[in-house]
């Protein structure tokens, strides 16, 4: 039964796919042909910095100041794999490192964020317990509040505390998510019956059961979401990392690409390192792009819980 | 959490007998604190915390010579008397007039175009406009770093190609607009999904209507869409409104490639930054960032409260 409900779920959530138009496919193709052309080039644009990190990362260093093809095709020397062998090497492999602490701050941060997010909305959509009201008005102005505006005080906390410099730094703050918490209320609200909550009660079912067995399984396609929203957001995180990490071997890979840049941009010849600069961004984007794949029924439907009103 | 001790599920054991599930919930209604716990305890450490923190230190001073000392509102009257400070609050004002109808905008003409045209190549534009929302606005910044470069980019090749002299896209007098078009390209395909997805879950039957009454596809869009999804319009105006006031990475990420054209006050965010972990200067940054995120927070709240019945947000 319960897994009958959640397809029914999924089908009621805009994720579902594309809804069924009828129109007439005659009448408006001239007007799509357009339309058509239009999105091309929209996808032209989208894509040129993507088709160029492609093709860039290909190459050697000399090949992307002065490569044969020019700066959108590929050089006569295909340098990919010279640049991982290198990336792999580089600074004792300094780079793997990077990959694995982003991998670490945003799983642990994500997962850690949607488990809160997941009770918390819960909390807020099922229970009339006493300073609701207050407390979901508190949550929704803490929405509005700029998330790099607690960096500094945060980091002279934290440095008080002698937490600055340590994975801690990155993953506590990431836990906070006030708009994940409001995504999953909105959700339950309408996903979850009251009903069916009581009748496990009346059942002698008890309150973790219940959440655990009956609710959580419904609310799978908001915990996807948030979660995919909450690992984004963490892979992509700069300003917090940046002002909480300088041990090198503690960096996201996305402070440390900027730290790459920087050294090749004030560089002598022989620490220029643009290839690595470019392969090493080629690489660090695919893991989310294949999630981003994977992934594709949750976010495109998902993403519009909050607005659904 | 999902484990559940059997204790706990003796004690939880409703009372028999309650009459349509009034009471039942009344009774249980504590437990919302127990799910909320965890939470609450995250926000308390690490939203209250760090914002009181903050306004207490910016109402303070630290030198080397006095220690610690209450200052009273002197590190406002100070930032705001500060023409850095000043002047990067006036550019990202000027920042969020642009990106924010220009993004917003975007966003729904092409979300009005792919609920109108559905095919194979619609839908690979869809994905393709909603890639750079997976790629890290470091990365972004780089990419389009190295195309606006004048030793490797394409788009010198391409002015000679024309003969013509090719504009300098990280000079002082361009920057504004290189940066406009990075967090465009960004941005604009994230707040399109938000919207398409509005779009997608309006009752196909209101078009049927529409168009016995002979309403074209044009006035379908705009007088029937629109309006219906006026919440999530609102929704991501918001959160572009709060991103760009908060502008920081993009120009972070530019600035050693652009020299002169971006300075350590470029945005009031860079400039809070740089303030504290180039200059030690943790209570000035705090009055900044405070003085920051007061006028984001006031900022968003006027916006919502302005657009209240649009909006989903109560």
């Amino acid at each position: 039964m319960t897994t009958s409900l959640v397809r029914l779920l999924d089908k009621s959530t805009p994720a579902a796919g594309p809804r069924k138009k009828d129109g007439n496919p005659a009448k408006g193709r001239s007007k799509s042909v357009g339309l058509h052309i239009l999105l091309v080039a929209v996808s032209l644009y989208f894509l040129l910095p993507l088709w160029w990190l492609i093709v860039a990362g290909t190459k050697s260093t000399q090949g992307l100041f002065a490569g044969t093809g020019g700066p959108l095709w590929f050089d006569r020397n295909f340098a990919l794999f010279d640049n991982i062998a290198q990336l792999a090497t580089y600074n004792n492999g300094i780079y793997l490192r990077w990959l694995g602490n982003s991998f670490l701050y945003a799983i642990a941060g994500g997962v850690g964020a949607t488990v809160l997010a997941v009770l918390a909305g819960y909390a807020f959509a099922k229970y009339r317990f006493r300073g609701r009201g207050v407390s979901f008005m508190i949550l929704l102005a803490s929405v509005m509040v700029p998330a790099t505006a607690l960096v500094i005080p945060t980091y002279v906390l934290f440095n008080n505390l002698g937490l600055t410099n340590t994975i801690w730094a990155v993953i506590l703050p990431s836990l906070l998510s006030p708009f994940g918490v409001y995504l999953m209320r909105v959700y339950v609200q309408d996903a979850i019956p009251d009903e069916l909550l009581d009748a496990a009660r009346v059942d002698g079912s008890g309150e973790f059961r219940t959440f655990a067995t009956i609710a959580l399984p419904l609310m799978r396609p908001a915990v996807v979401t948030v979660l995919l929203l909450s690992v984004v957001g963490g892979w992509n995180n700069y300003f917090l990392p940046l002002a909480m990490i300088s041990d090198p071997t503690l960096l996201p890979v996305t402070v440390g690409l900027n730290a790459w840049q920087v050294q090749s941009n004030s560089a002598t010849a022989n620490s220029l390192i643009w290839n690595l600069v470019t392969s090493g961004s080629l690489i660090s984007v695919i893991p989310l792009i294949i999630a981003f794949l994977m992934l594709q029924k949750y976010w495109q439907g998902g993403l519009s819980v909050g607005s659904l009103k | 959490m999902s484990t559940t001790s059997p204790q706990l599920q003796q004690t939880a054991r409703p009372p028999i007998a309650t009459r349509r599930g009034v009471t039942l919930e009344r009774k249980h209604a504590r437990f919302g604190w127990v799910f909320l716990a965890p939470f609450a305890i995250v926000f308390l450490v690490f939203l209250v915390l760090p914002l009181v923190y903050a306004f207490w230190m910016s109402l303070h001073t630290n030198t080397l010579a006095a220690g610690e000392k209450f200052a009273g509102l002197a590190n406002y009257i100070a930032a705001f008397n500060d023409q850095r400070f000043l002047s990067g609050m006036a550019r990202v004002g000027a920042f969020a007039l642009v990106f924010v109808p220009l993004q917003i905008g975007l966003a729904l003409l092409f979300a009005l175009i792919l609920d109108e045209v559905k095919t194979r190549l619609s839908r690979f534009s869809r994905l393709l406009i909603f890639a750079p929302y997976a790629i890290p606005g470091v990365i972004g910044a780089l990419m389009w770093g190295f195309l606006y470069s004048p030793s490797f980019g394409p788009l010198v090749s391409f002015f000679d190609f024309l003969n013509v002299q090719a504009p300098d896209l990280l000079s002082r007098d361009s920057i504004f607009w290189s940066l406009t078009n990075i967090v465009t390209w960004q941005w604009t395909g994230y707040y399109m999904v938000i919207i398409y997805a509005s779009l997608q879950s309006i009752d196909s039957s209101i078009y049927e209507a529409a168009r016995i009454d002979g309403a074209s596809k044009l006035q379908t869009a705009l007088q029937i869409k629109v309006p219906i999804i006026a919440s999530s319009l609102v929704l991501t105006i918001v959160f572009a409104l709060i991103g760009t006031l908060q502008f920081f990475t993009e120009p972070q990420v530019l600035a050693p490639l652009a020299g002169n054209a971006i300075d350590a006050a470029y945005t009031p965010n860079l400039y809070a930054y740089n303030l504290a972990f180039s200059y030690q200067q943790f209570n000035y940054a705090s009055a900044i960032s405070f003085a920051l995120g007061l006028l984001v927070f006031l900022a968003s709240i006027v916006f919502l409260i302005a657009t209240r019945k649009k909006s989903g947000l109560r």
